[in-house]
């Protein structure tokens, strides 16, 4: 499959749908493996590598995934593809950056993903809209044992799954959620809110690594412990303590923002609209940074009724006629996402400088945001 | 671990400083931090977390036997050595060669525990599944008692009896 057939809409797990999606992103599990009788990838010679995807490949490409699969040689590809794929999330910065052979196998649908000879030879992944961990957990698992009806995984009756790194150890489970919690940075309460996040053994990220979660307003809460607990148990934290609790911080604060900040609020959207709908020239960061604003005001809007003046403004944006659909948060995404560095130069057909990469931004934003 | 400056909050920075050969440790929390001028940086990954955590360990002499340390990994080559600088294992068999050294650092990972409790591939022989399945309802039964859940704690105990 050619990326490009994918990279012209956002994926599914960033449509702004689902359970609490007016707070929680997106949902993600992911799970690390290696295989019996072999290094980890990276004491592995090229040899080994080799054999190790060769077995890993053909056991992900007979399996059932319910989709349309493609396998990308990761080697081969060049690095606007590879680039292009980590905004995705469809695999990670170390395994686009690393070396050697090593693959991904990719369902169309972007729900899933198979990251072969990454840190651990094996790195399952799946990512949901909103808040469903559950049924991230339930899929990964399914898969993670059709998998292993068919290669041996390196087990320790002691250790449990055996990995790389001592730290992921265990169950080898990562679940995470991508939060959006612009309130609480307006309100000056996100720095104790992570504070308490890493107080429970949390790790807290930004979307897209260092500098971007202060720009974007969201962040990736997910858990350190692997060994010793349950993914069940993992799992139920997440869904029953810790997003709950978190969620209801940004809820409280939103809440805060309109009695005690609405005007402030109401020029951040105002402001955020003035300038996404005609500048000529707009960074990445900055265009998170506004974009983050517009979701704001349009979230208040639907989950809790709230109409000001700017967002009543906002929420006719891109709405001419009756024809036109008024302004969503699938719109705003999507912005969000075909303005990234790879996903534009993909996109245009041809790599781009800085400069020309602004103004491309700057044009899609422009004619998203005003009436035709 | 409680801040050594504020002794209030939880300790999250942990600093080693290396003085003329001398090894000195240093576990504040962040606002100690912040007012002693100490910046943490906010992007750890868990490489780094770990390099961290290998550093705040105690030297190589102190911590492993002469024959640990230079213990040779016979599967992969690998030796203790490898794992503080590149904060990674080179093969399963690592962590039955090397297992008296990574347990404390294993346990310091992850909040204290050292016993796989979770999933199992179903290939593994069936003493296998029932010694983590034990590990499990143990867990699960020290949870039941810590939350005065006693009713679903003597059911986990009568599971674990049958079972055994």
């Amino acid at each position: 499959m050619e990326l490009r057939q994918i990279s012209r809409d956002i994926t599914d797990w960033f449509s702004g749908s689902g359970p609490m999606s007016d707070i929680v992103v997106s949902s993600r599990i992911r799970l690390a493996r290696n295989l019996a009788g072999h290094r980890f990838p990276g004491s592995c010679s090229v040899e080994e590598k080799a054999e190790i995807l060769d077995v890993l490949k053909s056991v992900l490409l007979s399996l059932d995934l319910g989709d349309e699969v493609f396998y990308l040689s990761l080697d081969k590809e060049s690095e606007l593809a590879r680039s292009f794929l980590v905004e995705r999330h469809l695999i990670s910065r170390h395994h686009a950056m690393a070396s050697g052979p090593r693959g991904a196998v990719i369902t169309k649908n972007e729900s899933f993903t198979a990251m072969l000879l990454e840190e651990d030879a094996l790195r399952l992944q799946v990512l949901r809209s909103g808040c469903r961990l559950s049924e991230c957990a339930a899929q990964i698992d399914k898969i993670d044992s059709m998998i292993e009806e068919r290669v041996e995984y390196a087990f320790s009756p002691r250790f449990g799954y055996l990995t790389a790194c001592p730290t992921n150890v265990g169950t080898g489970i990562r679940v995470s959620v991508m939060l959006h919690m612009p309130a609480l940075k307006m309100t000056g309460q996100i720095e104790k809110c992570l504070a308490a996040a890493k107080d429970m053994n949390l790790a807290v990220r930004g979307l897209f690594g260092e500098g971007t979660e202060a720009a974007s307003d969201l962040y990736q809460i997910s858990n350190q412990v692997t060994l010793g607990v349950s993914e069940q148990a993992i799992v139920s934290e997440f869904e029953n303590v810790i997003i709950p609790e978190i969620t209801e911080y940004e809820k409280a604060a939103r809440k805060q923002l309109l009695t005690k900040q609405a005007e402030a609020l109401d020029d951040k959207i105002a402001r955020a609209m003035a300038l996404l709908q005609n500048a000529h020239l707009i960074s990445s960061q900055e265009a998170l940074f506004l974009l983050s604003h517009l979701r704001l005001g349009l979230n208040m809007h639907e989950h809790m009724g709230v109409s000001t003046p700017a967002i009543e403004r906002l929420c006719a944006l891109g709405a001419p006629g009756p024809d036109r659909h008024r302004l969503s948060i699938r719109t705003i995404n999507r912005l969000f996402m075909l303005t990234l560095p790879a996903h534009l130069q993909l996109n245009y057909g041809q790599p781009l400088d800085a400069t020309r990469r602004d103004a491309l931004r700057a044009r899609i934003i422009r004619e998203a945001l005003n009436p035709q | 671990m409680q801040c050594q400056i504020c002794n209030k909050r939880t300790a999250t920075i942990h600093l080693t400083e290396i003085n003329d050969g001398v090894r000195s440790e240093m576990h504040i929390c962040e606002t100690c931090a912040a007012e002693q001028g100490v910046t943490a940086q906010s992007q750890m990954s868990i490489n780094e977390l770990l390099s961290h955590l290998l550093a705040s360990q105690p030297s190589d002499d102190e911590m492993f036997g002469p024959s640990e340390k230079d213990q040779v990994c016979p599967s992969c080559g690998f030796t203790l050595d490898r794992l503080r600088k590149e904060g990674s294992l080179g093969c399963p068999a690592d962590y039955k060669v090397f297992e008296a050294a990574l347990v404390p650092l294993i346990e310091r990972a992850h909040n204290g525990k050292s016993t796989h409790c979770g999933k199992v591939p179903t290939k593994v022989p069936t003493d296998t599944k029932k010694f983590v399945e034990l590990s499990t309802l143990r867990r699960q039964l020290e949870e039941a008692v810590k939350a005065e859940d006693y009713e679903l704690a003597a059911r986990l105990r009568d599971q674990m009896k049958q079972m055994q």
